[in-house]
């Protein structure tokens, strides 16, 4: 059977003058009850029942959307992906991760453009490079690509980059990771949206949980805009409104802050850079979509927030990096900035478990890492609700890893989200 | 025939001519033209190609919404790509070029592109490029492949990396009333408010005040009403309570009423006058906003509504009015408004034949009518544009008639011909910053258009932005706006009187005619009706979902005259009205933003820099500075010839044999004062302070709350209730916010102050067999001999007549001082050091010896305490005081705290004797090709010349455990494999004899 | 973002340093709740709505504020020293007393 998508289908359809192209997914009533319910139409949601129904035969399975599917911050992102992380813990999950990505197209018969352009991280000091070295290292004992770059060779890859030794903050090196890279954010919602639907999933949009349906502690369904759905699982994959959500279960406190993240986007240019890069005296991120606009972004605002909205000392600090690695884009135009939420843990680290509720599951505290993790954050929590028990990937994230001490913190800053 | 400067008329200055060149063509226009006007004068219609299908493309505005005429205009090697030539002011010498195409604007290969149409629809990209499962170009091979010659068709200008000459500043600016917009509706609010004695400030991003008065054609007070409006600039001018920003877009309102604006100062000039900036980014704390940015007039959606030649109507209006362009000789009109009528008049009026109006509506008010008849054009009433025609102008257009209600074409087709054919979809008010500011805009039916939310913030709108499109109507809302911001309610003399075309403000609901041809929604993106059709078919229906999938309202234009013809075409898809589809929310900017202007003064200038007192003293003694942090400290005095490796030997070695100083006035330092500062040191330490005397100092260790280790140094008690605390470099701004924290919010009944004196001491370390005798040399009003200077003790005395305080304690592990003077006087004080030390033979030492000499030592620093760590890791669990609580003690003892397979310190001997790396991992079975099992890693490592052997320090799990043992370093990043010996860290003396002298 | 201190006046947010949940409460220093520290170092309420937090004017007075702000729409309404909560428990507790 010819794939749904191909180029073959597209040439056939564009003689047909496009009309018989179907919905990416259905747009179904919510059911009485479900086996699964996830609540979250983002990407990890998605993912979860592509996984459940793919993986473990779990496909009476609704998905609760509050708003529109992909809103949240699978939409509103820098798009990088990549594994290079310091602690074993973090490495192997975003590992698999790649290892999903890298065939997530053909999976999911649907092009997320997974581009392994390659994540440089610059640094500026001879301390900060023996401290890549060792992330590097710590990732080369994991299999992991790694490699260092010496600051010619990082000239050749990126040539606008200021490597001048009279730099605020010289060039010394970098930490590459080649199978890094960037994917197209929103296909990959639609995506596993699609792939999931196409094996009976329901993603039901517009349908806001308001509350939990209870029988003594556990955990039996939800009350929604659209009715009450009850399930024998309620997976909550709600990052960004994690606090708000778990509140209605009565779970009144958790180990996370919500905060604004913000990204920007210049107007579209010719190819200017290749690869993704960070700034390694301060915090700024940048790569160039295939549309021609850079994007990049930096730090969390720094307080609380549920807006999706940022203010000014966070845009002029990250342009202020921006120009410090590129003073040839002074000219250049910020087209377009946005903010998303991100639940930011105590860690730095997510959250994937059993609970903390019978009856629940809990997929949350994803701070900056949300999207590249969006395959094995699915694929473990799909694992995890199907199994009653974490995959190996995902037994460290626990909830009660904080109290515990067991705290996976791979920038070293403690409880203080702010600094994540 | 083609557009061509009309005899009079304009706001340009004819007796000035400017010469510029465009695509390598020299032109000649008028001062007050923009590059659109000028070129446009010179029968210039082709002006760029779109994105997707590189198709040929005109002016469709005459602002800064415009999509199509993207340009590149270059400084030398400067760039700045996408400017709209409709915000581009010509100057002598102006150079600029199109962008997007190959190897010409008149010839792009791309074009290509449009062959595949279909294929290309909305989305296709999802649904291809996957490539073989098997193979060389399985996985993502396939898709980076196509996605080479992808983004090389894609982009619009190209960037340079040549640095920008140019400077930008930032303005920080208070004001009582800030107008955004300067037509009627605006200066009718600035001159209210700044009547009320409030502090005004006025922006327009157009270089002339006065918006739709420079090109209305209408009267106010009985004079045309652009002399009106500069009547009232010079007004608003000679006040001081009023600042007039031209060339200023206000681009982003914020939190509080905080408000962004962008102003262009000298891109209009040939040079900018000495010290003026490129831009000026003004950040504005306004008490109350005025709205008053009028209004977008949208394009229909038919086919051909791209080609060159089609433009909106009031575009065409303003070309012919303000700038005394004509952009065609015959000019059809096609219309579902009252508004385009005036355009036919202008244009009549500036000398142009009016072919044809054809209006969507079979019924017309007698005005119009009227005015058709003015303008001697013929009018095809319930009639709708099916087709253009034309190559890179247009040469003619067709009609057929059409029915409003079931959007039938019938009839015959009959084709005019005409040059120039102007369009107007109806007006969409410029709701972008009362969007940004927090609320969703409603969705007025008869306007057919989103009005501005209920405020969320201190704003008040006035004019077209409020839907009000006349400008009697601006007028009156603008004082009333103005007045209402600046908190006045006295009744002010009557309103200026207007006199202009009436018309009927709502439009026909007709946003496409559906006909066969690509009509464009979108057209920067090449979105057209059927690409969102497509998307209604493949569910994705939501506004969101359009954009996203689809591009829509993605350029940089962002939609701003596109976004509401493609909600109305999903509208009439999903059969539901069109605020069901939703609204999009507007973010920052409303418009583009130099990048150079938000870094502003940072730019070339990241961050500040911190200088020793020293530190000219480091640099002419040949230092070579390190950058740490915003400290530049020294790393090595290299001689002429020496490796690093060599000079920190050298350095160390000196050291360790007679004397060597260093530079440790990048150590943080906070004063910690009051009667309850013991007290407060006892619970913010992990060991005791309240037991020190006073003239001793103690090591100390921080944790944090969490029980991993903080922070640490000495703390010098100097007085019962007066202490000096010694940070890390690093952590010293961390510090002092933890100590404030505390004493603020957890301990307010602490009688404690602290202050941070880091910049106030100048310090220098001496240490060495050698240093006791410097000192005694050169030390004056004390002995520093063991008894009076003990280990850890602290004496005050002079330096060459200057007051110092020195404390006897030793990072090197030799006996050593820390001498610390005022900062004022701290080169004075080290350089009399120096001199006392020659005839000992003292060197001074860099952080490359400093930090040789703590490894042979064992001392821990930021490479060890990562935030990771606990006091055990670091055998510094000696220091946890068992009598008290202190900061961290509660939770250091949890379960992940106190594991056995914890890293902990060790040291290392590289038993090849070659040099080891920092950052390389430590396994204990080396595997070369499959690095793994890694047990911990390098955190510092150096020649020891005190060993004689290549030694590191290293956090390996269990690590004391295995003192004595081997292991391998595994470093495949730098492919350095080889045998360690692991070892207590503490390499050199361990007893301490040499520092207890 | 505007804060108004009460000693300094109304500064931009960028002169302030966040010091996150006002609601948390450090148990006594020997308290051996592990609960409850383990509460005050990871719990937090997060609210969607009005939050009680601290933020220290550290490029000002250097004070620390109690600030309620908004997290859906950052609006501020109200600003006050932190000591002065410590003066204010007093005086209750004083007048508790009497």
């Amino acid at each position: 059977m010819m794939a749904e998508y191909s180029a073959f289908s597209l040439l056939a359809n564009a003689l047909k003058g496009n009309k018989d192209w179907k919905p990416a997914w259905r747009k179904p009533d919510p059911k009485a009850s479900y086996d699964v319910i996830i609540i979250g139409g983002g990407g990890h949601g998605l993912a979860t029942a592509y996984y459940l129904a793919k993986e473990h035969g779990i496909t009476n399975v609704a998905v609760l959307e509050k708003g529109w599917l992909g809103s949240g911050n699978v939409g509103r992102n820098t798009t990088a992906v990549r594994s290079n992380y310091l602690l074993p813990a973090n490495t192997r999950f975003y590992e698999h991760s790649m290892k999903l990505w890298e065939g997530l197209s053909h999976e999911l018969n649907y092009n997320v453009m997974f581009s392994q352009r390659g994540c440089l991280n610059l640094a500026h000091t001879p301390a900060q490079f023996d401290d890549y070295a060792r992330r590097g290292n710590a990732m080369r004992h994991l299999g992991v690509d790694a490699e260092l770059m010496t600051p010619a060779q990082i000239k050749r890859l990126i040539p606008a980059l200021d490597i001048s030794s009279d730099a605020r903050f010289p060039v010394v090196g970098g930490l590459m990771q080649r199978r890094a890279g960037t994917a197209r954010h929103d296909a990959v919602a639609w995506g596993y949206a699609r792939g999931a639907d196409r094996r009976g999933v329901d993603i039901i949009e517009n349908c806001e949980v308001t509350g939990f349906l209870r029988d003594g502690d556990r955990v039996i369904g939800v009350t929604t805009s659209r009715g009450d759905i009850r399930a024998r699982k309620v997976a909550v994959a709600v990052a960004g409104s994690t606090g708000r959500v778990m509140r209605l279960a009565g779970v009144e406190t958790m180990p996370i802050e919500s905060h604004v993240l913000q990204a920007f986007v210049t107007e579209s240019l010719k190819p200017f850079i290749d690869t993704v890069v960070t700034f390694g005296m301060g915090h700024f991120y940048m790569s160039q979509s295939d549309k021609g606009g850079l994007v990049y972004g930096g730090d969390i605002d720094g307080y609380n927030s549920y807006a999706q909205r940022g203010n000014l000392p966070i845009v002029d600090e990250v342009m202020s990096e921006m120009l410090a690695l590129f003073p040839g884009l002074a000219r250049v135009r910020m087209l377009r900035s946005w903010g998303g939420v991100c639940d930011m843990s105590m860690d730095g680290s997510p959250i994937i478990t059993t609970g903390p509720l019978p009856g629940m599951y809990l997929n949350c505290g994803w701070c900056y890492g949300g999207f590249k993790a969006t395959p094995a954050s699915g694929w473990t929590f799909a694992w995890t609700i199907a199994k009653d028990e974490p995959h190996d990937f995902n037994a460290p994230f626990t909830l009660d890893r904080f109290h515990r001490g067991l705290v996976i913190d791979d920038k070293g800053q403690g409880a203080n989200p702010r600094l994540h | 025939m083609s557009p061509r400067r009309t005899d009079t008329g304009g706001r340009i200055d004819r007796l000035k001519t400017i010469r510029f060149s465009f695509d390598g063509v020299a032109y000649t226009g008028h001062a007050g033209d923009t590059l659109a006007s000028a070129l446009l004068a010179k029968g210039v219609t082709l002006f760029g190609r779109s994105f997707k299908y590189h198709r040929p493309r005109g002016l469709l505005t005459a602002g800064v919404e415009e999509p199509n005429a993207l340009v590149t205009v270059l400084k030398g090697e400067v760039r700045e790509p996408n400017i709209p030539a409709t915000m581009v002011e010509i100057h002598d010498g102006l150079v600029a070029i199109s962008q997007n195409r190959f190897p010409s604007l008149a010839w792009d290969i791309h074009a290509v592109n449009q062959l595949g149409g279909k294929i290309l629809s909305a989305g296709f990209y999802y649904k291809t490029f996957m490539g073989p499962v098997i193979g060389p170009l399985k996985g993502t091979r396939f898709w980076m492949f196509c996605e080479h010659f992808i983004r090389r068709a894609a982009g619009l200008g190209s960037a340079g990396s040549a640095k920008d000459p140019a400077h930008y500043e930032r303005m920080n600016a208070f004001c009582d009333v800030l107008v955004v917009g300067s037509g009627p509706a605006g200066l009718m609010a600035a001159k209210a408010a700044a009547d009320q004695g409030a502090r005004v400030m006025l922006a327009d991003l157009e270089p002339r005040f006065g918006g739709s008065t420079n090109w209305s054609n209408e009267t106010i007070d009985g004079a045309p009403a652009a002399d009106w409006a500069r009547r009232t600039v010079t007004q608003l001018e000679g006040r001081d309570n009023v600042r007039l920003l031209p060339r200023t877009t206000v681009w982003g309102y914020y939190d509080n009423n905080t408000l962004a604006a962008l102003e262009r100062v000298s891109d209009h000039k040939e040079q900018p006058a000495k010290g003026e900036p490129r831009h000026r980014y003004w950040a504005i704390r306004a008490r109350s906003v005025v709205l008053a940015t009028g209004a977008f007039e949208r394009p229909l959606v038919f086919p051909g509504n791209d080609r060159p030649g089609v433009m909106l109507a009031h575009a065409a209006e303003r070309y012919a009015n303000e700038f005394g362009v004509l952009p065609g000789e015959r000019i059809a009109l096609f219309t579902n408004n009252d508004s385009a009528y005036r355009a036919a008049i202008a244009l009549k009026k500036a000398g142009a034949a009016i072919v044809a109006i054809a209006d969507v509506r079979s019924e017309l008010s007698p005005e119009m009518r009227k005015l058709a008849t003015e303008a001697e054009a013929e009018i095809f009433a319930g009639h709708a544009v099916v087709a253009t025609e034309g190559g890179k102008a247009l040469s003619g257009v067709k009609v057929q008639r059409f029915d409003m209600v079931t959007g039938a074409l019938t009839g015959d087709e009959r084709s005019i011909h005409a040059d120039c054919l102007l369009m107007s979809g109806g007006w969409s008010p410029t709701i972008h910053l009362a969007s940004q500011a927090g609320a969703k805009a409603e969705w007025n039916a008869a306007r057919q258009a989103f009005l501005p939310p209920k405020p969320a913030q201190q704003w008040i709108g006035a004019g077209a932005f409020t839907g009000s499109f006349s400008t009697a109507e601006a007028i009156a809302e603008g004082r009333a706006a103005g007045l209402a911001a600046a908190g006045g309610t006295s009744t002010p003399a009557a309103l200026p009187t207007v006199e202009a075309v009436h018309g009927d403000p709502d439009p026909a609901p007709v946003f496409e005619i559906r006909a066969k041809g690509k009509s464009f929604v979108d057209f920067q993106h090449d979105v057209t009706a059927e690409d969102v059709r497509l998307a209604h078919r493949e569910g994705f229906v939501s506004v969101e979902h359009l954009k996203r999938y689809t591009t829509l309202g993605m350029a940089t234009d962002q939609g701003k005259s596109s976004n509401v013809p493609g909600l109305a075409i999903m509208a009439e898809a999903l059969g539901k009205p069109i605020p069901e589809v939703g609204t999009t929310r507007f973010r920052p900017p409303f418009a583009p933003v130099s990048i150079g202007s938000l870094a502003a003064e940072r730019f070339g200038d990241l961050k500040p820099e911190r200088l020793t007192p020293m530190h000219d003293w480091h640099v002419a003694n040949g230092a070579t500075m390190y950058s740490a942090g915003l400290w530049y400290r020294p790393m090595i005095y290299g001689l002429s010839g020496e490796t690093i490796e060599q000079a920190y030997v050298r350095e160390a070695k000196a050291t360790r044999e007679s004397a060597g100083i260093v530079d440790v006035s990048t150590l943080g330092k906070i004063a910690v004062q009051g009667p309850d500062a013991a007290a407060f040191l006892d619970r913010v330490y992990t060991n005791m302070f309240s037991t020190l005397a006073v003239g001793k100092a103690r090591y100390g260790l921080m944790l944090r709350e969490d029980g991993f280790a903080f922070d640490d140094g000495t703390t010098w008690r100097l007085g019962e209730q007066d202490f000096l605390m010694t940070t890390t470099t690093a952590n010293a701004g961390k510090v002092m916010q933890h100590l404030e924290y505390f004493l603020d919010v957890i301990w307010p009944d602490l009688k404690v102050h602290v202050t941070s004196v880091t910049d106030e001491w100048a310090g220098a370390a001496i240490g060495g067999p050698k240093a006791r005798q410097i000192l005694a040399a050169c030390v004056t009003g004390t002995a520093v001999d063991n008894a009076t200077l003990p280990f850890m003790g602290i004496v005050h005395g002079q330096i060459a007549g200057v007051p110092v305080m020195i404390c006897r304690l030793s990072f090197s592990g030799e006996m050593a001082f820390e001498v610390y003077s005022g900062a004022g006087h701290g080169i004075h004080v080290w350089e009399a050091l120096i001199e006392a030390g020659k005839p000992f033979g003292l060197v001074a030492y860099g952080l490359e010896a400093l930090g040789t000499m703590r490894i042979e030592k064992g001392h821990v620093t930021g490479a060890e305490i990562d935030g990771r760590t606990t006091a055990r890791d670091l055998h510094l669990d000696w220091m946890l005081s068992k009598k008290k609580p202190f900061i961290g003690s509660a939770m250091m003892d949890r379960e992940g705290l106190i594991a056995s397979d914890r890293l902990e310190l060790v040291g290392l001997i590289a038993l090849d004797n070659r040099p080891l790396n920092g950052g390389a991992h430590i396994v204990e079975a080396l595997d070369e090709t499959n690095p793994h099992g890694s047990i911990g890693h390098i955190t510092a490592c150096c020649y020891s010349p005190a060993l004689g052997k290549h030694i590191a320090l290293a956090l390996v799990q269990a690590g004391k455990a295995r003192h004595g043992t081997r292991a391998h370093v595994s470093d495949p990043l730098r492919n350095r494999f080889g045998p360690v010996e692991i070892v207590s860290n503490h390499f050199y003396d361990p007893e301490g004899t040499r520092m207890h002298g | 973002m505007l804060i108004t201190c009460p000693y300094c006046g109304p500064r931009d947010v960028i002169e302030f340093t966040y010091q996150g949940d006002g609601n948390r409460e450090r148990p006594d220093p020997a308290s051996q709740n592990f609960e409850a520290w383990n509460a005050y170092v990871y719990d937090r309420l997060n609210p969607a709505g009005d939050h009680n937090e601290i933020w220290q004017h550290s490029g000002g007075c250097r004070a620390h504020l109690r600030v309620v702000r908004n997290t859906l729409t950052h609006e501020i309404s109200s600003v006050a020293f932190v000591r002065g909560d410590h003066a204010s428990a007093a005086r209750r507790k004083a007048e508790d007393k009497a």
